[in-house]
């Protein structure tokens, strides 16, 4: 399970915790996330969501 | 093939470049712009300090790599005369540039406060990489900062200061911080929260006057009323002005910003707007949100498929560690009033219509923030 991070607001995607008020369940690997998702804090697009691995903490 | 041409490399015209050529790979695409041409996030620079991190580490890619990671032109220090509508050509200091269709991304520039005063000519403003480098200089050796505006930004600069260990004051004429986005229940836990990391307020006062001094702190903000505040550096974040003076001589039609309607088109068919500088039927949002949605919509309507762009309620998120904020600010003709909730640690506070709508919230501490989409999805469209 790995972290991502937003680079344009810094959000942050934990893999292991999903986001279930957006509708993706815990678990969901980046790479599973629909390809039309967009960050929820400031709306990059994911094709382009420069998201910076970052290693589990 | 006259190309598109882009007038701005901010957040919103590389956006614009990036969703384009998405769809079309084949028209040429020429941004021009003022600065460096790169490619950085502005939200971040107003929580970089505490991260540690300098302007060049900011920087995620220069024109060059810009030009070639999304196949375009791109022309930096290359600032804009003029735009001459009837010949569809834009005037540079170095000659002319044809587009067949133009997007002014031109962003804002930060108001400047009126301040009397030998050190008015020292206030800094931060509202690009550059203005962060340079703000980042100053700040060596420096032991106090003063912020004017306990806007957005204003906060977030007091909360990334505080963290730093500076010694922090804001001032701003409004009795709350945040006092246009925040009812006051919320607005006092920001400002209790903030008055935690050691951040001074001046509130209900105006600036007068910066002085420099020879001794102690370099300067002096002089208010009008209350104690003066000794500091080493003012930085005013007191709003923005978007800019349409471009767009204003060429004949274009502007209010608060560039007037568009749904396709992103101004008042002449070729040129269209989105980001700072742009007002999008009646609304100037200046957030990453709005634009990034202009720019998906736009970059539809250039490659062929006239697409009207759709705003949902877009919350936005205040980077304050010290107490996490998010505000869906009610749209300007809402009837309603505030009802503010105590939660675990902090204030969930909703703006309810007479028929029960809920026309927008504020959000402040980890447990009501937890809320942001829920309550997102039942705040009626704004566009
Ligand atoms: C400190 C700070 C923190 C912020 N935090 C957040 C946040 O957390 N969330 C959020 O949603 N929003 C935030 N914002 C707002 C957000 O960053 C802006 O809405 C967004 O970056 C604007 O992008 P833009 O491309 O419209 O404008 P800009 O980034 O200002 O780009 C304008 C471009 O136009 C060029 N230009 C101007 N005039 C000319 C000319 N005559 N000729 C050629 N080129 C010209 C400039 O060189 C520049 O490249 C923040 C803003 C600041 C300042
Ligand atoms: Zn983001």
């Amino acid at each position: 399970m790995k972290i991502w991070t937003c680079i344009v607001c810094g959000f942050v995607y934990d893999e292991a915790k999903g986001l279930p008020e957006d509708g993706i369940a815990p678990g969901t690997r980046w790479a599973d996330i629909p390809a039309d998702w967009a960050c929820p804090d400031c709306g990059v697009a994911k094709a382009d969501f420069e998201m910076q691995e970052t290693p589990a903490a | 093939m006259t190309p598109i041409v882009i007038a701005g490399s901010g957040l919103a015209g590389l956006a614009v470049a990036r969703e384009f050529r998405r769809l079309d790979a084949a028209t040429p695409v020429v941004v021009v712009t003022a600065d460096d041409g790169v490619s950085y996030s502005k939200p971040m620079l107003s929580n970089a300090l505490a991260a540690g991190r300098t302007a060049a580490q900011l920087a995620s890619a220069d024109a060059v790599q810009v030009a070639a990671q999304l196949g375009i032109e791109l022309r930096p220090w290359t600032r804009i005369a003029a735009i001459d509508r009837d010949a569809r050509l834009l005037r540079l200091a170095t000659g002319t540039l044809a587009y067949g269709r133009l997007v002014l991304a031109l962003g804002a520039d930060p108001r400047r406060p009126v301040l009397a005063g030998d050190g008015a000519d020292a206030v800094l403003t931060v509202n690009d990489l550059a203005g962060y480098a340079v703000f980042r200089a100053a700040l060596a050796g420096a032991r106090r900062v003063a912020i004017l505006g306990a806007g957005l930004i204003g906060c977030e600069f007091a909360n990334d200061l505080a963290a730093t260990g500076l010694g922090v004051d804001v001032v701003d004429i409004a009795p709350h911080p945040l006092g246009r986005l925040l009812p006051p229940r919320a607005a006092a836990a920001l400002r209790q929260a903030l008055d935690a990391t050691g951040v001074a307020w001046h509130l209900g006062r105006t600036p007068r006057a910066v002085h420099r001094r020879a001794d102690g702190h370099r300067l002096i903000v002089e208010l009008d009323h209350g104690p003066a505040i000794e500091t080493d550096l003012v930085l005013s974040a007191i709003g923005l002005a978007p800019r349409i003076a471009l767009a204003a001589a060429a004949g274009l039609a502007t209010g608060r910003g560039i007037r568009t309607d749904r396709l992103l088109r101004s008042s002449d068919p070729a040129i269209f707007a989105l980001g700072d500088c742009a007002e999008v039927e009646g609304l100037s949002l200046p957030f990453v949100m709005p634009l990034m949605t202009c720019a998906r919509a736009l970059a539809r309507t250039l490659a062929g498929t006239p697409t009207p762009v759709a705003y949902p309620a877009m919350p936005v998120v205040v980077k304050t560690p010290a107490l996490p904020v998010v505000v869906s600010p009610p749209p300007a003709a809402a009837q309603g009033a505030w009802q503010e909730d105590d939660t675990a640690d902090g204030i969930a506070a909703r703006f309810v219509g007479a028929d029960d709508t809920l026309h927008g919230f504020a959000l402040v501490g980890a447990a009501a923030v937890a809320r942001k989409a829920a309550l997102a999805r039942e705040v009626p469209a704004w566009l």
